[in-house]
């Protein structure tokens, strides 16, 4: 037992899952009132985009690509979900389905011209800039009622005087990493697919069609791209072309935390999502230490280094 | 006589970085045609000025690119807006404190690819997310140190970087020669030959009996240094340090080395190609202004065009 838990195999799946533990832990001590369920609700309430943007990231990185364009992509979606969606349903729907359609064709060029994924998304972050401009020149529209009813849904349930049931944040992002992990991990063309950033060679050989597999996961960015910008609409209710131009960080940061790597497919649904709820309350921790903002981003870049040299400690013990 | 001619534009069509060149003469011609050839010269005038600062980095950039593929340094933006911040309070608008400061932006570069490096080289971590995390760091220091900083540029820095012969920017000839200097460094000396090597396959190098990991780290270094070198030129250039004046070479630092024919595979390298790249981006944004587009258009057409150029120079055949 002493053994297994302490092999760099459990050491390294436990990493994620601590890290935001011994976050809380840190948040709950020098602020003890956050320890309520208004409290939690108000810390984790970005969560949900901000989980959803990793998700998307973390298709991308499956199968060795990286997306430096899905915070201006969820910009894009804020927009169009503020404006054409509210007014006109039908054609909202429609661009929305555009976006996805897009994020395939990009996944599809990538594989054909073996395009390196970094040059192509920073193009493509100023395409999904300038559409956003041109939709909502200035900060503004209006989020949807029903997006803003789901967003701000409190579950109650009274048991000798407490509500037992935990905030919408929790529950919305417990949902999101057990539907990615059976779809990713434990169906059966998951595994194809994370074998396709693993060894796209032997897949291939194995007659799965590359291509498919590249577009099916781009679309997929995209999808859960287009979810991350309505659920933050559904927050704050209105939009701006760069409401989410730090969700790329965040989406990278995120999965890395969640243990994900660079490259070869090894990733993990469930990881990236509490690696998503570990950034956004190392933003909450950072306020109740009253360090200046002038060190948010700082101290975010110092986490992510922390984690890194922990996992490369254990990677290290692992090697020798 | 006549296929004397057809064989030497065959020959330049070869080269990669004559495509730059092209693009460069035809948005200028459109652009002068629109304005009925007014305002011609000044525009070529002010294209070289800014053209300058994205080659001083593109060429720090495209020795990274060139070390191999996942090869690349994100933290260009955040070195320009640190050593613009130190050397412009250091100097203190002061003549005499001019060599004190280039010494600071020297020892900033130093200090950013030293540190890009150990966490590439010591912690693993990939140089994508090593510099992304080092960049936040890194502008989180300036935005703490630099905040309400509004110090004017020392009088010689700015007359130096600003002083134009015959309509000629003098930085730019500077610049030029340094591009003369940095190709002969590439093709010619014992450490460009090894960068090139490496990019090319890096097993194979470490077996020829390059120092590979020197080499990287010299690289890393070279590029926060220039990084740091535009900073104070920048700083001088605009009156100034401001936090984000290095946010729009992210983008434009990988773009002309694209653009400009080097191969994002990396061990295939072309520094003509930078200068043409970074007169074609400014002269584009230009031409998109003189036509009277909105912001969302110049952005979508910036971002379409790198997609297209990447798409047409298409990606290198994996090697084997």
């Amino acid at each position: 037992m002493r053994n297994y838990l302490l092999s760099p195999k459990f050491l390294r799946s436990a990493l994620p899952g601590a890290s935001l533990v011994i976050l809380l832990m840190a948040i709950f001590y020098t602020q003890p009132r956050a320890m309520s369920y208004f409290g939690l609700n108000l810390m984790l309430q970005y969560t949900v985009p901000i989980a959803l943007a990793t998700i998307a990231q973390m298709f991308i990185l499956t199968v060795n690509d990286l997306d430096l364009s899905i915070g201006p992509f969820v910009g894009l979606t804020a927009c169009i979900g503020a404006t054409l969606l509210n007014t006109d349903p039908v054609f909202g729907v429609l661009a929305l389905l555009a976006c996805i359609a897009v994020y395939a064709g990009l996944g599809a060029l990538i594989h054909w011209r073996n395009l390196p994924s970094i040059v192509v998304t920073l193009g493509m972050s100023f395409v999904w800039l300038g559409v956003a401009v041109l939709i909502l020149p200035t900060p503004g529209g209006t989020a949807p009622a029903w997006i803003k009813a789901v967003m701000g849904f409190k579950p109650t349930l009274q048991l000798f005087g407490y509500n037992v049931i935990p905030p919408f944040p929790i529950i919305a992002a417990a949902v999101i990493a057990v539907v990615v992990h059976i779809g990713l991990m434990r169906s059966s063309y998951g595994v194809v697919l994370r074998g396709a950033g693993g060894n796209p060679r032997a897949i291939a050989r194995a007659g799965w069609s590359m291509l498919k597999i590249k577009v099916t996961m781009f679309a997929l960015a995209g999808l859960f791209g287009v979810l991350a910008g309505l659920s933050l609409i559904g927050l704050t209710s209105a939009a701006d072309a760069h409401i989410a131009d730090r969700y790329t960080l965040y989406s990278i940061a995120g999965v890395i935390l969640g243990g994900g790597e660079f490259v070869g497919g090894r990733v993990s649904p469930t990881g990236a999502v509490i690696g998503a709820m570990t950034l956004t309350l190392a933003g909450s921790f950072l306020i109740f230490l009253r360090i200046s903002p002038d060190w948010q981003v700082g101290a975010q870049g110092a986490i992510l280094i922390l984690v890194l040299a922990l996992r490369a400690l254990i990677n290290w013990r692992e090697a020798r | 006589m006549n296929g004397g001619l057809a064989a030497t534009l065959k020959k330049l069509g070869e080269k990669p970085w004559i495509w730059s060149y092209v693009g460069t003469i035809l948005v200028w011609l459109a652009t002068v045609s629109f304005t009925m050839g007014q305002g011609g010269a000044s525009i070529i005038t002010a294209a070289l000025s800014f053209a300058t600062f994205t080659v001083i980095v593109g060429i720090g950039q495209m020795f990274v690119i060139t070390a191999g593929p996942g090869n690349v340094d994100l933290s260009i933006p955040a070195t320009i807006a640190l050593s613009g911040a130190i050397c412009m309070k250091v100097m203190d608008g002061s003549n005499a404190m001019l060599p004190v400061g280039m010494l600071i932006a020297l020892g900033t570069g130093l200090a950013v690819g030293t540190f890009n490096y150990m966490l590439i080289r010591v912690l693993r971590i990939p140089p994508i997310i090593a510099t992304l995390s080092a960049s936040f760091l890194i502008l989180s220091t300036a935005i703490a140190y630099g905040r309400g900083l509004k110090i004017k540029p020392p009088p010689l820095l700015a007359e130096f970087t600003t002083m134009k012969v015959m309509g000629v920017p003098l930085l730019a000839v500077f610049i030029v020669g340094f591009a003369v200097l940095a190709s002969i460094v590439l093709n010619r000396t014992l450490y460009g030959r090894s960068v090139l090597a490496i990019g090319q396959n890096m097993r194979a190098a470490w077996l020829a009996g390059i120092n590979v990991e020197r080499t990287r780290y010299a690289t890393y270094t070279l590029s926060a240094v220039l990084a740091g070198f535009c900073g104070l030129l920048l700083a001088g250039f605009s009156g100034g340090a401001s936090l984000d004046m290095g946010s729009e070479y992210l983008l434009a630092s990988i773009a002309v080395v694209v653009i400009g024919g080097t191969s994002v595979a990396g061990g295939k390298s072309n520094i003509p190609g930078i200068w043409g790249a970074s007169l074609f981006m400014f002269l584009l944004v230009t031409m998109l202004n003189t036509f009277g587009a909105s912001a969302g258009i110049r952005l979508i057409m910036t971002g379409l065009i790198i997609v297209a150029v990447i798409t047409i120079a298409g990606g290198d055949k994996p090697q084997r």
